[in-house]
This record gives structure tokens, sequence and C-alpha cells, in this order.
């Protein structure tokens, strides 16, 4: 099977994507100060990219796991973190 | 005008909110189950598997009308060491016959199923509402506030996962630690329903689990997992997060590498991806339980962390379902009783204790500990696949008796005796 990238696997996927709202909100002075960065690898998504030396996130091809939140050495204090507001988000047909 | 409001208000339809709705309302409670997603499941995913035992004591014969894929009777663990693999496999076919053992299954169509059942019972479905917070009155839970709503009723059940804001909200449990939690992702794989029966040799229509340990995590605490369905296979892997945290590995690469590799490439060889999902699971057993009732509150399932993680035994979906059940079991005492109050549903936990969640929790209280020994997903892999190369392996080079073998490829990979005798023996007493 050929390898598939993170845009090819979140292609698979039925988002209906909240324009009015970020569920997911990062403070970016916190983030500008944290060495390690874990969510730019451990977010099964790869939301989290590191452009010129800031964090930059996207919500919308979030699967919704809460591993940004756990993996974060600042937890709260860097990310905001919530469900998408009521029918919004991924929409898994399998699972 | 008087408020309305329900008797019991559970948020989440998923295993556990399903089931207590279903109760309930079978027991006549006004019962309002609070679902975010557009539809009951289309949040929901796990890896692959519910062991039957405890929705069958609920809804006698769900395999009858329940959307299962595959009753399991083959169940292998594959020992995984770059070019090499050793694995055991077992095959058990009275899995096959009702009772049943297990069934794969996908959640989106499940969960949709239970909800449904919870419907036919007399319980309110409100699907797309995210619950904001629980409703405080004189320090006690009395309903929920979604956006600008408001509702009230007697008790909240929060069956809202692994990720439960509303039970954190209300004091009840406190934010995990990085190790107390796996992140898992998978990959559904289409393949057709007779070539998942011969190649993973079992008669039509039956199930294979296969679970997975060594450097399909790269050596992180955690494994990899394949489950046939019906028409498709989920594949995936589950690492801790605390070691995902310092491993710089993406894990979407790691499924992928896990994929391409050489003793997993050849089951999902002609197969088409179809969904990428990803969800954390608690693994801390006791060691996260929180508060598991407060005044007007009640916490369940994945919520309360009501995960076994032995390795060749995955639970989740059972400790979930009959967490369900005792939150139902309790409200409807409370509500004869009419006392909500924390002392009121205290015997939730009780009801825990006698059926057998927080026995086998308790029961396994030290497996969290014991699974978070490093060896355990690189040493020992290589040690086994290493081993079981060499007693096949015949090259013309004088024999080798296999005490000789053994002591040999210990002493190459540098295994220590001593860990190897307080592994095995640790492992004996806490799996």
């Amino acid at each position: 099977m050929k390898e598939l990238g993170i845009e090819q696997l979140l292609g698979l996927d039925k988002f209906e994507v909240d324009d009015g709202q970020a569920h997911i909100v990062l403070d970016k002075a916190v983030c500008a100060s944290c060495g390690a960065k874990p969510c730019t690898w451990a977010c099964p998504a790869r939301l989290y990219v590191l452009k010129d030396g800031e964090i930059s996130f996207d919500y919308a091809g979030c699967l919704e796991c809460g591993t940004c939140r756990a993996v974060c050495p600042h937890g709260d204090r860097a990310v905001t973190w919530n469900h998408p507001r009521g029918g919004f988000g991924v929409l898994f047909r399998y699972g | 005008m008087a408020e309305e409001k329900f008797d019991a208000l559970i948020v989440g339809a998923g295993p556990a909110g399903s089931t207590a709705a279903y109760l309930m309302a079978k027991a006549g409670l006004e019962v309002l189950l609070v679902e975010r997603g557009p539809a009951p499941g289309s949040k929901n995913m796990f890896g692959g598997r519910m062991y039957g035992h405890a929705l069958n004591r609920i809804i006698p014969g769900f395999w009858e009308e329940a959307p299962v894929e595959r009753p399991v009777t083959r169940e292998t663990i594959t020992f995984l060491d770059g070019e090499k693999s050793v694995s055991l496999n077992c095959r058990d076919t009275a899995w096959g016959r009702p009772p049943y053992h297990s069934f794969t299954l996908l959640r989106a169509e499940f969960d949709a199923w239970l909800a449904s059942r919870a419907e036919e019972e007399g319980a309110i479905l409100a699907t797309g509402i995210r619950v904001d917070e629980p409703l405080l009155r004189d320090g006690k839970v009395a309903g929920i506030a979604a956006g600008d709503d408001e509702i009230l009723a007697d008790v909240v059940v929060a069956a809202d996962g692994v990720n439960s804001l509303l039970a954190q909200k209300a004091g009840l449990c406190t934010m995990f630690a990085p190790r107390q939690v796996g992140t898992g992702v998978k990959q559904v794989i289409a393949l057709p329903p007779d070539v998942i029966d011969s190649r993973f040799q079992v008669d039509a229509g039956d199930g294979a689990v296969h679970m997975f340990v060594g450097d399909c995590t790269e050596g992180l605490p955690g494994g990899g997992f394949l489950y046939t369905n019906k028409n498709t296979v989920s594949l995936g892997v589950v690492v801790g997060v605390a070691a995902l945290a310092q491993s710089e590995l993406p894990m979407s690469r790691v499924l992928e590498g896990f994929k391409a590799g050489p003793h997993v490439a050849p089951l999902i060889e002609g197969g088409e991806v179809v969904e990428y999902s990803a969800h954390l699971v608690p693994e801390a057993g006791l060691g996260m339980l929180p508060r598991l009732f407060g005044d007007g509150m009640l916490v369940t399932g994945d919520a309360a962390g009501l995960v076994v993680n032995l390795g060749y035994v995955i639970r989740g979906m059972d400790f979930a379902i009959a967490s369900g059940a005792a939150a139902a079991e309790t409200v409807i005492a409370a509500k004869a009783a009419g006392d909500f109050s924390a002392q009121g549903l205290s015997g939730y936990e009780k009801s825990l204790q006698d059926g057998f969640v927080l026995r086998d929790l308790e029961a396994y209280r030290l497996a969290p500990r014991f699974m978070e020994n490093e060896r355990l997903y690189t040493t020992y892999p290589k040690l086994a696949a290493g081993l079981a190369s060499k007693l096949f392996e015949v090259d013309g080079r004088p024999s080798v008796h296999l005490l000789s073998k053994v002591m040999g490829t210990l002493k190459d990979d540098h295994v220590s005796w001593w860990n190897l005798a307080m592994d095995g023996w640790k492992g004996g007493r806490h799996l």
C-alpha cells in the first residue's frame, strides 16, 4: 500500500467545519516560550505547525482526540481546549 | 409556570450514556440523553472489539439486532523486531457461537443503534448539543448549561468520554497527566469479506483480533492492533502520551510505518483506506479514578477512566456499559428515595464494586505501572523474535542445543537475568 500523507488521510474524513468559532485557542505568547513544542508531532492530525518560529494551528481538521491538551507542557495556560459546538467538527462514518 | 425538570440528564450517547438512558427510561424515568454530535456515534471511535457479557445481561441476545461486525474466534499476539516476528496464536471456535465471547464493531453504527434502543424505551435524545457546564444550585449539580439554554434535572450523568470537561468542571475529576493516557490512531481499511476470511483464517463471517508489540511503536510504550470487521479491518497504534511527548515521532507516521512493515503489509495488501481517526485511551485504571459521584452527579465509562489494558486484553466498552447500568440502578433507587445528594447516590460505587467493574480495576491495579516498563516494548519483543528465528534456522554450522540458543540470545541481546526474572514475576502477578 502506498504511504499516505496527513493531507490524504484527513481528506478521507468528513468534517462539518464551524467557521464561526475555533474550539481550540492557543496563547501564542506561552507557545512562543515553549521549548519542546510536542504538539508539533503528537497531534495525530498534524495541525500544529511551526512557521517562522511560531506555532500555527488550524482547527479545521481536528480529530477531537485531546492529545494536544494532554501533551502540552503548559497545559491550560497555553491551550484553551473545548469540544466543537454542537453538530460541528469531525463526523466519523465508521469509528 | 413551573420549570420543566427531567429525572435524569445524561451527557453523551456512547455505550455508558445510552445504557444508562435505556435502563432508566425502561423503569419509567423521564430521561434526556444529550449528544454533541449530529448523530450518536459520529464522535466516537475505539480500537475495535467489545466483550459481549455486559450488554448481554442488559439486552439478552443483542447480537440478533445490534450492528456488530464479526464474532472473534482467533486471537493473535505478535512480537516484532525488524524482519523477524513471533506470534502466539489462539483459536476457539466456541467463541463463534451464542452467547459469543466478543465482537468487532464500528462505533458510528453501533452507538447509533444503542441510543435508538434508549429512545424506544422513552428516553428523549437531543443531538447536536454541546453541554458547556454543569448548572450548580446551592452547591449541587442541578442540570446543565448549553449555549443560552439551561436544562434542569435531579441528576446529571457524565458519560462524555475521556475528555470529560463536565466531570472536571463539576470538580469530580482533575485533568489527567500525560502518563495516564495513550493516544490511539486508526485507519479503517476496506477489504472484501472473503479475503478477510481466508487471510485471517477464520470461518466465513468470524473475526480475528491481532495485537502487535515491539517496533510497531518504534520502541515506545504501546502497541499495534488489527480488528477484522465485515468488509473492513481496523488497524492502528496506541502510544503512551508521556513517551510520545519525548519522542518527536509524528503519530500519523508511526501508523504508516506500522502498515508498511513486513509483518503487517501482507495482511492489508490490496485494501483501501476509508477513514482516519484518533482518540485518547485512559490507561491508569484506579490511578485515575475520579470521585464517582457527587451531589446530583455520577461519572461513567471513559469519563471515569474505566479501562483495563493488559496488552493481550483491552477492555473499555464492557466497563462503560456496566457503569451505565450501575448508574441507572442508582438513579432509580435515588428517585424512589427522593434523595439525589451525594449520600443518596453513594450506592453507585457499591454497585460498581459488587459488579465486575471496580473489582477488575482493583485486581489489575498494578498493571498500568507494570506496562510502563520500556523493556516490554524493546528488549523482550527483540528477544522473543530473535530466539524464535534461531529455533527454526538451519545453516550448516555446528548444531547448538536449545538451552545454549536461549543463553546465547540472552547474552547477545544484553538481557539481564535479574530483570527478566523480576519482570516475568511481576507480569505474572499484575497482568
